[in-house]
């Protein structure tokens, strides 16, 4: 259509077409030439932009309520599961999402390799791919620890400390993620951070690249297409395509709410940094690497860690520039094939063998039994409101019980406060003693008070010496700080 | 388009859960403290006094002080006035000098037994639940809606 006769036609419409050239984007757009027309096969791509856009909305909504920090985070979660209307649900949609999204990954990857679409000029569309495929682990790998329950914290502290595998840099890569040498508060908001802000955004750069460069170079077609110069009949995006993307859209959404619907995602206990007993397995699809890392130690580490994975990655990201051919057949193609199936069933045989060593060790098994029992009674629990303002109820705690108002005086006379704060809420040189009621009893508090461990004596810790009764009024204090 | 799909589909969950904090009523009325029986005794105008309240706020649970006054009615009986002002909310302090409560924002005054003499407001101040228990006076801290010319119960 010429610019005359555009400017020449009338109605809101056009005055809108006019201002926005909406007509011309909504052409290229959809009218996009498929060589051999709209295939089933063409799916995952769209799929996965929809499952992108799932996570970004029901994110967004799950950050209304979520708490950044190591004090909060946990509490905010358990409040949006069990309390707050649709929240278990969303949060499940928003963690089934991220299953989703390796599996439909899976399959884009898998139906691009085996129909040789990557070839001829689409290099770039190729490694944003990559990138994006990488980026899309780093989601997962971020949004895992924010819950911060026991199996979040403990996978992620292990996770985290592969990175120390790697020589020179690991180490300090490993301290600055986590905002420390340890797993704490500060690890939460760098992970949020990067779950949020940072990953999504380079996302969004590379979804535009990525699907920039397919247009640049055109879709490649069928397995019989020519790559370069396509032969077949092309037929537009719209509608067929249009309509086939949607179908599978409507069909992830359908699932993954079920899903959400009949097993909501759980919420394990608290991370107790103390336990000595939780093993941490992660999410299924790190499983396989998760058991590949055990086969490796200190010597051959580097090996296993570094060397491996960055042949694997190298060979992935320059494929297009290693296998130069236009040939597209996989039946053609047996090497390149055949390394990428070799991959694919190694990583499944990985899953598999995990699975088994897991139910075969009684000690294992019967640990992530009580495991999965802890989060059953974890969940079955009714929410407890986050008390706030510790110090004003550890007042109000302490003025009900006389003995504990005694105990507080002998808490400020012994100098107690200097170091374990104002109502014991702690402080950089001795731990915070709230809540010590629940780690133990009044005759071992008692003995720990008279004899303290040589870990808390090299901390500075003394020994404590009262009469009787002011012990006992200590103790009182000491228990009644909730 | 397609982020317009993902949210009508989910458009019902997140709108419940989005006013899930407008709908739900979480703080139940407690009593709080206010002091010794004895201490008012000889009141003559009314005394500040602050009532620790545990609160829901979400998922914390806070404990905040409130400032209430206890008065007398015209019988002399021991009265709890909330000291937010029925008009817009602000906070209203005792003028001893004119023997009168009156609002700092838009002046709206009330006498010792809370009763609105004038001003703005629409209604007197409000009277709080009471109850003696072991000769400590106790209320039942609440909030109500402003503006109205009946005591609504909002919280």
């Amino acid at each position: 259509m010429s610019a005359e006769t555009k400017e020449s036609k009338s109605g809101f419409r056009a005055w809108l077409d006019r201002r926005t050239g909406l007509d011309s984007l909504l052409h290229h757009a959809l009218d996009e030439p498929i060589p051999g027309g709209a295939k089933i096969a063409y799916v995952f791509g769209s799929g996965l932009l929809f499952l992108f856009l799932s996570q970004l909305v029901t994110g967004v909504f799950l950050a209304m309520y979520y708490v950044p920090s190591a004090d909060h985070a946990h509490t905010t979660v358990e409040y949006i599961t069990k309390e707050v209307t649709g929240g278990s649900f969303l949060r499940s949609i928003h963690t089934y999402g991220s299953s989703a999204i390796i599996i439909v990954l899976l399959l884009h990857v898998t139906q691009t390799f085996f129909y040789g679409s990557y070839k001829g000029r689409r290099e770039l569309v190729w490694i944003a791919g990559c990138i994006l495929f990488a980026l899309m682990l780093g989601m997962a790998f971020t949004g895992y620890l924010l819950p911060w329950d026991q199996k979040a914290f403990f996978a992620t502290t292990v996770g985290t400390n592969i990175l120390s595998e790697i020589p020179w840099v690991g180490t300090w890569i490993k301290e600055l993620l986590r905002g420390g040498t340890e797993m704490g508060t500060l690890t939460v908001s760098r992970f949020f951070v990067l779950h949020v802000f940072l990953i999504p955004a380079c996302i969004f750069a590379f979804i535009a690249m990525h699907v920039y460069a397919f247009r640049k170079a055109g879709a490649a077609g069928p397995i019989m297409e020519d790559p370069v110069s396509p032969k077949l009949p092309s037929g537009a995006f719209y509608p067929k395509q249009l309509v086939m993307d949607m179908g599978f859209a409507m069909l992830i959404i359908v699932a993954v709410g079920a899903l959400a619907y009949i097993w909501p995602t759980e919420l394990g206990p608290k991370a107790d940094p103390a336990d000595t007993q939780f093993l941490p397995r992660p999410e299924w699809y790190y499983i396989p690497i998760f058991q590949y890392l055990k086969y490796w130690h200190s010597s051959t580490a580097l090996l296993g860690i570094l060397v491996i994975p960055g042949i694997v990655g190298l060979l992935l990201v320059g494929l297009p520039f290693f296998d130069r051919s236009l040939e597209r057949c996989p039946w053609k193609r047996p090497i390149s094939v055949g390394l990428f199936a070799i991959v694919l069933l190694s990583l499944a045989a990985l899953g598999f063998i995990s699975h088994r060593e897991d139910m075969r060790n009684p000690g294992v098994a019967a640990q992530l039994k009580a495991q999965r029992e802890a989060t059953k009674e974890f969940m079955s629990a009714k929410f407890e409101p986050e008390l706030s303002g510790a110090s004003l109820v550890a007042k109000n705690v302490a003025l009900a019980n006389p003995e504990a108002t005694k105990g507080k005086q002998i808490f400020e006379a012994q100098g107690c406060n200097a170091c374990h704060g104002d109502n014991g809420i702690g402080t950089a040189a001795a731990p915070k003693l709230v809540g010590i009621h629940a780690k133990y009893d009044p005759a071992k508090l008692q003995a720990l008070l008279i004899n303290p461990t040589a870990k808390m004596t090299t901390g500075g810790m003394p020994n404590v010496q009262l009469k009787d009764d002011e012990m006992t009024s200590l103790i009182a204090y000491l228990e009644s700080l909730k | 388009m397609g982020s317009a799909t993902v949210g009508a589909l989910l458009a019902i969950p997140l709108v419940r859960f989005t006013l899930h904090p407008v709908l739900a009523r979480t703080t139940e009325k407690s009593w709080s403290e206010v002091g010794k029986l004895d201490d008012f005794q000889n009141l003559d105008s009314p005394v500040k006094k602050l009532v620790t309240i545990d609160q829901r706020d979400g998922w914390r649970r806070i404990m905040t002080e409130k400032p209430v006054y206890v008065s007398k009615d015209q019988q002399g009986q021991l009265i709890v006035l909330s000291a937010v002002c029925t008009h817009l909310g602000c906070t209203i302090p005792w003028a001893e000098k004119e023997k009168r409560f009156i609002c700092p924002c838009h002046l709206g005054n009330f006498a010792a037994d809370g009763t609105l003499l004038g001003g703005p407001p629409a209604r007197s101040m409000d009277r709080l639940e009471t109850k003696i228990e072991d000769g400590i006076l106790k209320t039942q801290y609440q909030f109500f809606r402003q503006l109205t010319k009946t005591k609504e119960e909002i919280a």
